[in-house]
């Protein structure tokens, strides 16, 4: 089985996990404020690494090169509180006139 | 289906959220392909995980020449608020069996706030099959044309795709950020993976990162 077929598998069996548990187990197992504080924070860490390995890495290098340009487009439009398919469609069209055009 | 006149802007608000949502689908479904799986596991991964955060997750990790624990670690810590999402919906919708496994699948970020917002019991259970449901099936549709749509094209960098999936999580990430705390929390974060990448295996930069998010959520 190759690694992508790994990676489908668990994590779709541990997304449901996540999901089912906080359906069946009681309240006070999971209801601690240093839990949620550290739980708001964890998305924020993971997706904002994400967004600058994505942005900045290839492979182990880190260059810069048409998906900055397209992504600060993104940040520009997130900051005019632009829909979430404008975001998208607009670093991709920035990205893209940048990398055939140069 | 008969819709009630109280209830037609519940349905309205849960379709609308169902369809722009779903919309996104379609650039899950073009991430999935430019990551290197094919329509079936791009697809399975929205049918099966469906979790926004962790399916873009899964993919560029893999993408960028992670291992498969790494994908799983990281969509496993961020599909973590869906558990804390039942915790609040388990005495509203009241569901045991299979009823409560159909639940579970569609707790999700955007079937919670709808319930949430609702004031009567009634209304928070509609509100979250509603949208659970419509964003199920809109979501799955369109990672299926989006995948399809990326197949057909040769180099993502020719259409850019190659900077949709970080603008992708720019957009995710983005609503979370409220405070000046959480800006910098982001922005270490940034600087702290792109420090381990030229040192670490891919996919590790992106996990380790979570030791900010103890140590800043360890005190008030």
């Amino acid at each position: 089985m190759s690694t992508i077929w790994i990676a489908v598998i668990g994590s779709s069996i541990t997304a449901f996990l996540n999901k089912y548990i906080g359906h069946s187990v009681p309240e006070k197992w999971l209801d601690r404020p240093r839990f949620k504080r550290i739980n708001t924070l964890v998305p924020i860490v993971l997706l904002s690494a994400l967004v600058g390995v994505q942005t900045f890495a290839t492979k182990k290098e880190l260059v810069i090169d048409q998906r900055f340009a397209g992504v600060a487009v993104a940040l520009i439009a997130l900051k005019f509180k632009a829909p979430f398919p404008v975001v998208v469609a607009s670093a991709a069209i920035t990205s893209a006139a940048i990398y055939n055009l140069f | 289906m008969s819709i009630k006149p109280k209830n037609d802007a519940l349905s309205r608000t849960s379709l609308s959220v169902a369809f722009t949502v779903g919309l996104y689908g379609a650039a899950f479904g073009a991430a999935g392909v430019t990551a290197g799986f094919s329509i079936l596991q791009t697809c399975l991964l929205s049918l099966l995980l469906f979790s926004g955060a962790s399916q873009f997750a899964v993919v560029g990790i893999m993408g960028a020449g992670g291992s498969a624990i790494s994908a799983i670690a990281t969509a496993t810590l961020l599909g973590f608020r869906n558990a804390l999402y039942g915790l609040q919906l388990a005495p509203i919708l009241k569901v045991t069996g299979l009823k409560r496994i159909l639940s579970a699948q569609i707790t999700i970020d955007e079937s919670t706030a709808v319930s949430t917002m609702q004031e009567n019991n009634d209304d928070k259970v509609r509100g979250f099959y509603l949208t659970g449901i419509g964003v199920y099936v809109f979501w799955n549709l369109f990672t299926y044309l989006g995948a399809l749509g990326a197949s057909a094209i040769g180099d993502p960098a020719v259409w850019g795709l190659d900077a949709a999936v970080p603008a992708a999580f720019c957009g995710l990430v983005w609503p979370r950020l409220k405070d000046k705390k959480q800006f910098l929390i982001s922005a270490l974060a940034i600087f702290m993976a792109l420090s381990l990448t030229p040192i670490s295996a891919a996919g590790v930069p992106i996990i380790a990162t979570v030791l900010l998010a103890i140590i800043f959520g360890w005190k008030k």
